[in-house]
């Protein structure tokens, strides 16, 4: 079975652009951040992308707009934006699920709701090294499609050294739940890549990807390629 | 999830969920264990210097009885400190053997970095740079308590940012870390145990009030930023019901006055922020209140009728803050100013109104307004 690769892009002007070029490169996916002003769940890298997009404009409807754009771009290619809870109370919340469903969404990550709370909005679930197993079944049952493994205790970010805690961690989650598994937080090397999808069954590039993103969409492309060659090569 | 109304909750990442659990759970025990609530009562009596007193101003207010809760005399001189302590020994039954902060006025900072040296603790302390450039002095107390004081220079390099930074080290260092928040904020358990941790405001001031005068107040009033020395004040009146319970905000950062539903620091409430969510500045003179966000039980006692928010302006606050200081010879901070400014309009006689800190803080900053 192929090994999902997931690529987040920051909702912006370019956007569509550099799905485009992502998907060419060998993604499977593609997350569209909704920029949040106060993002407790992110490092510096997408903390910086959040408040150039929201300075530049990208409130929930142009996010929306910039959605459907992409989802021209990239055919059956799932699009899954990923906000925060804040966004989706201004907007509504059922308003929000439809609104992004007809905008070409085909799923919804909300980094600060965790499993348990508001469980008529149906959406991708994280879970963390800290989650007890009692939590992991639990966003197993909620969890829409596949299960979010966060591979670090901490902010989204590109480290020297793949979490150490992946394997134990990747390991407890299959024994309590049939779900597939993508992991993400810490990867941005072909060869962590390639690593954290030898134990799960896909990978989540965030803030390397926004970084390469910034060259264009050619380095872009380039980039995702290396780590589809890199997820191949198992 | 613990909710007032349809204010408060869990708005945070999976990362943090066990730790909120574990400090609920340790929480509820601690409260019911009676050598729990001794150690806090002699940590209080024994370091902080409660009970603490109720002053008559009499020359601020002479067409008034007032009355002040002065906090302003606690050890650290604020009532951060109740909480601190509160929380230290808390974390302490925990194990945890670092702990954070954030710090807007530099009072929580201090209060933290007070109680982690009394308990030999780690003690890392955020704060926007621009708030460290407005509250130098309390930066320099921190360091010679033994703090490491971390700058913010993101965003508004202000409250808000330094309370979104103490989360996301907590989210790094969770299993290490306790995370003292300074306010009846950020998500449950943290509003509830803040509030009973500062009720003992509310219950000094209670019984001294009936002590001197024989009868309970017209009015209580205090200061609301994130609100915890409003909210410890009020849980002594809550239930006596002809007690006017009045929240007093910084105009310019006015999140119960102005604000509208939506989710920062991990709780939903009533909040300065825009249309689409997105959580706006707050603008204040006054460090400790420059907050775009309340505690959620506010918005909650709002809501209900049983508390009411007015606001009072930066010049209104700088009166005051000099007024006090002429008439009684007390400098209060620059946020329990705020309170002071609306003694003077309110419909009631006998006032009893939370001194929450004194004004040494603030000296440079008051000296250098136009």
């Amino acid at each position: 079975m192929r090994k999902q690769l997931v690529i987040y892009l920051m909702a912006g002007r370019d956007t569509p652009d550099l799905a485009a070029a992502a998907v060419a490169g060998g993604a499977d996916m593609i997350e569209i951040g909704f920029p949040f002003s106060d993002p407790l769940a992110d490092g510096p890298v997408i903390r910086a992308a959040a408040e150039s997009a929201l300075a530049a404009g990208m409130r929930t409807a142009a996010c929306l707009e910039c959605l459907a754009k992409t989802r021209a771009r990239v055919g059956d290619t799932p699009l899954i934006p990923m906000t925060y809870a804040s966004l989706l109370e201004a907007y509504g919340w059922e308003r929000f699920v439809t609104d992004a469903r007809a905008a070409g969404a085909t799923g919804l990550i909300i980094a600060d709701l965790p499993a348990g709370e508001r469980t008529d909005v149906k959406r991708i679930q994280l879970v963390a090294p800290t989650s007890t197993d009692e939590r992991i079944a639990l966003a197993a049952v909620e969890t829409d499609g596949w299960l979010y493994l966060v591979t670090l205790t901490g902010t989204t970010g590109a480290r020297v050294e793949l979490s150490t805690a992946l394997d134990a961690f990747a390991a407890r989650a299959r024994r309590l739940t049939d779900k597939p598994l993508y992991a993400g937080f810490g990867i941005s090397t072909p060869a962590q890549a390639a690593a954290a999808a030898s134990v799960t069954d896909g990978i989540v590039v965030g803030s390397r990807a926004i970084l390469v993103a910034g060259q264009g969409a050619e380095a872009l492309n380039d980039y995702v390629a290396a780590l589809r060659k890199a997820l191949d090569s198992l | 999830m613990t909710t007032y109304g349809e204010w408060g909750g869990r708005y945070v990442p999976e990362t943090l969920i066990p730790a909120l659990d574990e400090l609920t759970d340790a929480w509820n025990e601690a409260k019911q264990d009676p050598s729990f609530l001794a150690e806090i009562e002699a940590l209080g009596r024994d370091y902080t210097g409660r009970p603490s007193p109720l002053t008559r101003a009499e020359r601020y207010a002479p067409d008034k009885r007032l009355y002040l809760k002065r906090e302003d005399l606690n050890h650290t001189g604020a009532h951060k400190i109740n909480n601190a302590l509160g929380q230290l020994v808390l974390a302490r039954r925990l194990g945890k053997k670092r702990i954070i902060a954030e710090t807007g006025a530099g009072q929580h900072g201090v209060a933290t970095a007070t109680a982690c040296a009394r308990f030999g603790l780690e003690c890392v302390v955020f704060m926007g740079s621009e708030d460290m450039r407005r509250q130098a002095p309390n930066v320099e107390r921190m360091g010679l308590l033994g703090a490491v004081v971390v700058p913010v220079e993101f965003g508004t390099k202000t409250l808000k940012e330094a309370t979104s930074e103490a989360i996301r080290d907590w989210i790094t260092n969770v299993e290490t870390t306790h995370y003292v928040i300074g306010s009846c904020v950020g998500p449950a358990p943290y509003p509830e145990l803040v509030r009973e941790l500062q009720a003992v405001i509310g219950r000094e001031a209670r019984e001294q009030i009936l002590a001197v005068e024989g009868r309970l107040p017209d009015a209580v009033l205090a200061c609301v930023g994130g609100g915890s020395n409003a909210i410890g004040m009020f849980a002594g009146f809550i239930d006596d019901a002809d007690v006017d319970l009045v929240g007093v905000e910084a105009a310019g950062a006015a999140s119960l006055g102005s604000g509208r539903a939506a989710i920062l620091h991990g709780a939903r409430s009533s909040t300065l922020a825009d249309s689409d969510g997105q959580i706006a500045d707050a603008h204040s003179i006054s460090a400790g209140l420059d907050y775009p966000g309340v505690g959620p039980e506010h918005a909650y006692l709002r809501d209900i009728g049983r508390a009411r928010y007015i606001t009072a302006t930066d010049d209104e606050a700088l009166a005051a803050f000099h007024g006090l200081a002429r008439t009684e010879g007390i400098i209060p901070a620059l946020e329990s100013s705020h309170a002071l400014a609306r003694v003077h309009d309110l419909d009631a006689e006998l006032i009893v109104l939370c001194l929450s800190g004194r004004g040494d803080k603030d000296l440079d900053h008051v000296l250098s307004q136009p």
